[in-house]
């Protein structure tokens, strides 16, 4: 790699580890290494160690520890929530409403059960990405079981109206879920005050490590299990635990919500700063998602006449970790789908940057951006034919 | 320390630690994504894949991974399924496989269990009168956690191949993989899970052969990684140490089982030092050498454990997963014909092969100390 300089701006794709994170993870690979289900003391520090990251997961949303469970990932979380509620409750009703924009570990796992026999309401978005309370209050059936709403969108940073569906959800007595895999860290969230009955959770996007997420499901709430087998996370997810990993989960989330005012009037200064020297220095953009409701970290940017994916590998010869939008598409050529949602044609979805701030991020990692991308924008714009075209049409602009 | 309780988990090497923290530490990218960091990660991702595939000898491709062992036996079996199938499984399978049988028979799918003999090995007749037309996948372990028999997996394969070529086979290799030689070419394996803290890699990883061409549905879907077999942000840092684990295994592995079997024997004939004992995964061909699983009559097994627990030795009453409830009674013994006695006096001794022959000795002067306390108090 020839960059010396690294400016990563891919907060949103994963985060680095914390290193108070990683020291309290280290003894759990060497000396703790015990099975925590084996029945000597030994293992019962693994045993410990896990009930104590319970704890602060709990605490960090509003929930009891006995409501949280932890899994392999956000996606896990996920699929266990929708699969888990749709398959108890069949006998009430086969009806699910999410929405357009949520991140594929939902929408795939809707996929999979509109082959199951349930039907799957996809809840439009605003131009900012927002949701309508009204259609989702007309979209109830008597058949809905549940809910599932992001809390956060991971590519325009849309923050949704999450306390106030989750009134509608109570009083229409149906589950509410949450992927708040984006939030946490960087919203309040408190579970009861927002009647959130299900809520997923990662903790690579907040510090924490990789291969380890949680899902809270509130006391009561009827699901089935996603793993079967041991009879680990109080015979709900089985499998030998993770320790290191949960440890490290606890630890960051207690980091993550320990300030979150302040982390974010860090971060937010910063975005702004970048946002409105981007909106400046590069004529023919547009900002996605809203343009207040958002997540502090997030920039979503539409540069029109140019492909994002030349953007990226510019770029990333700069030492600038972007995306286009979420990591896990990356590799495709469709448009992101929750470009799409929000209303922009294709050509200008295609032209699509996401910058995500972190607690890495610095000021002078501002200053390079802003230095180095409105050149690149230019380079490609004037390779771009589209852009030839429009310069000679002398067209109206509507971005 | 003396720690004899390595099929429960293992203690991670120094160089799969280091790993884990180098790719925490540098390598933090999500390996999803297209800039360098991603594609460091990715770079990682390959290596490791490289190392597990050489563990069975499987194509790189064929390879996928998960969160463990469970999760592995979870997609393999509900990948595969739907209504109307018939599966075969055996007795003495790991709960991760057997729960999930007992969920998908709730919807209508058929299981025939078979049984075992006294050696802990399935019923080979019954395997043969129970395949059928619909019978969809054979489901049975390589070694079996707490008294390690050894299933005679090629003859099985052979078998399920003459009598129905529609039927696939998923063997859950997790307590054999790095300890016995296995090649899933040339058994001709369709599926198998492995997991990573059996052999002394992290927890929190493992992973899924699936033979190139065969067609499952996912557990868990959303972004597409994995061949979009299993969604999620890769685990990189544990994925990776998991390969170096599996590097080491491989690195003279033939050596490292000469030492696990010689520090089983050694520990069986000293046991001929004690009265009233039975062993119950005897040295033969039958029974792996890391696992040694001993009746000690007239003893509670529970008391035994804890005993040892004082001179830092530790070891297993059952598999850790249904140890700590009573409620969950140990069903592998007496599948094997054990009396009740036998059952409850059991301890399984499960070794790694950076096990000594002195730590033996120290354990079995421990035991001795302990008995003879313990009978003592009976009289
Ligand atoms: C035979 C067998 N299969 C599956 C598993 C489950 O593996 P994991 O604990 O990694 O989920 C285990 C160990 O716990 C096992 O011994
Ligand atoms: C909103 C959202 N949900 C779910 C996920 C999936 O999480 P993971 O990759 O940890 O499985 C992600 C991130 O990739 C995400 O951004």
């Amino acid at each position: 790699m020839e960059g010396k300089r690294l400016v990563y701006m891919d907060h949103a794709a994963t985060t680095y580890v914390k290193p108070e994170v990683l020291d309290a993870m280290m003894p759990y690979f060497t000396e703790n290494f015990g099975n925590p289900s084996s029945i000597y003391t030994f293992s019962r520090k693994s045993k410990s160690a896990i009930e104590e990251a319970r704890e602060k997961v709990a605490k960090a949303i509003g929930a009891k520890a006995d409501e949280i469970y932890f899994t392999g990932g956000g996606s896990e979380a996920d699929n266990w929530a929708l699969k888990g509620i749709a398959f108890a409750n069949k006998d009430k009703g086969n009806h699910i409403i999410t929405t357009k924009i949520e991140h594929h570990a939902i929408l795939h796992a809707c996929e999979f059960l509109e082959k199951n026999g349930f039907e799957i309401t996809y809840l439009n978005v605003d131009e900012n990405g927002m949701i309508s309370l009204d259609e989702l209050e007309r979209a109830i059936t008597d058949k809905t079981i549940l809910i599932s709403i992001m809390f956060a969108n991971n590519e325009i940073g849309t923050i949704e109206p999450i306390k106030e569906i989750g009134e509608i959800a109570k009083k229409r007595n149906i589950y509410f879920h949450t992927d708040a895999v984006q939030a946490v860290g960087n919203v309040k969230i408190d579970v009861k005050d927002m009647n959130i009955d299900l809520l997923s959770l990662a903790a690579h996007k907040f510090y924490g490590p990789k291969g380890v997420g949680a899902l809270y499901i509130k006391k009561g709430v009827k699901i089935e299990n996603l793993i079967h087998g041991g009879g680990q996370e109080r015979k709900r997810r089985a499998g030998t635990e993770n320790i290191p990993g949960i440890v490290g989960l606890g630890k960051a989330i207690e980091l993550a919500t320990s300030d979150i005012d302040s982390h974010n009037e860090r971060i937010i200064k910063m975005r702004d700063r970048l946002l409105e020297g981007i909106m400046e220095k590069i004529p023919h953009t547009k900002l996605n998602g809203h343009p207040e409701k958002r997540l502090p970290g997030n920039i979503n940017v539409s540069f029109r006449f140019i492909e994002g994916e030349s953007l990226l590998l510019l770029l990333d010869q700069s030492g600038i970790c972007a995306s286009t939008g979420s990591a896990c598409s990356s590799g495709s050529l469709d448009p992101s789908h929750v470009l799409l949602a929000i209303g922009l044609p294709h050509e200008i979805a295609h032209g699509s940057l996401r910058l995500s701030l972190g607690d890495a991020t610095k000021e002078e990692d501002i200053d390079y951006v802003l230095e180095v991308l409105p050149k690149i924008v230019q380079r490609l714009r004037d390779m771009s034919p589209l852009y030839e075209t429009f310069k000679h049409k002398g067209e109206t602009i509507n971005v | 320390m003396i720690y004899f309780d390595n099929s429960a988990t293992t203690k991670p090497h120094r160089e799969v630690v280091e790993e884990v923290l180098l790719c925490m530490e540098k390598y933090f990218g999500n390996p999803s994504s297209a800039h360098r960091l991603g594609v460091e990660a990715e770079k990682r991702m390959k290596a490791a894949r490289e190392n597990v595939a050489r563990l069975i000898n499987a194509q790189t491709s064929d390879i996928i991974f998960t969160s463990g062992g469970s999760e592995s036996n979870n997609t393999a079996i509900k990948g595969i399924l739907k209504k109307g199938d018939h599966v075969i499984s055996s007795k003495i399978e790991h709960p991760s496989v057997l729960k999930t049988l007992k969920e998908i028979e709730e919807e209508g799918i058929e299981v025939t269990y078979l049984n075992v003999d006294a050696n802990g090995v399935v019923d080979i007749n019954q395997l043969k009168d129970s395949i059928r037309e619909n019978t969809r996948l054979v489901t049975i372990m390589h070694v079996n956690n707490e008294i390690g028999s050894i299933q005679p997996i090629e003859q099985i394969i052979n078998i399920v191949r003459n009598s129905n070529k529609k039927t696939k086979i998923h063997v859950d290799a997790v307590q054999s993989a790095g300890k016995i030689k296995i090649d899933v070419k040339s058994m001709d394996v369709d599926l198998m899970s492995l997991s990573s803290h059996k052999i002394h890699g992290p927890k929190g990883a493992g992973a899924l052969y699936i033979k190139k061409g065969l067609n499952i549905k996912p557990l868990i879907s959303g972004g597409g990684q994995e061949r979009d077999l299993r969604s999620g942000t890769e685990n990189l840092p544990m994925i990776s140490g998991f390969g170096v684990a599996a590097g080491i295994i491989l690195d003279n592995m033939e050596d490292k089982i000469k030492k696990v079997n010689a520090v089983k024997k050694h520990f069986v004939e000293r046991l001929n030092e004690f009265d009233d004992i039975k062993v119950n995964s005897p040295i033969d061909d039958f029974h792996i050498g890391n696992i040694l699983n001993v009746s000690f009559r007239g003893i509670k097994g529970e008391v035994l454990l804890h005993a040892l627990e004082d001179y830092d030795i530790y070891v297993s009453t059952g598999s850790a997963c249904s140890a700590k409830k009573s409620s969950h009674k140990n069903y592998v013994l007496p599948e094997i014909g054990l009396s009740e006695k036998d059952i409850t006096g059991a301890v399984r001794f499960s070794f790694s092969y950076l096990n000594t022959i002195e730590e033996v000795d120290a354990a079995i002067d421990a035991l001795k100390k302990i008995l003879t306390f313990l009978r003592r108090i009976k009289k």
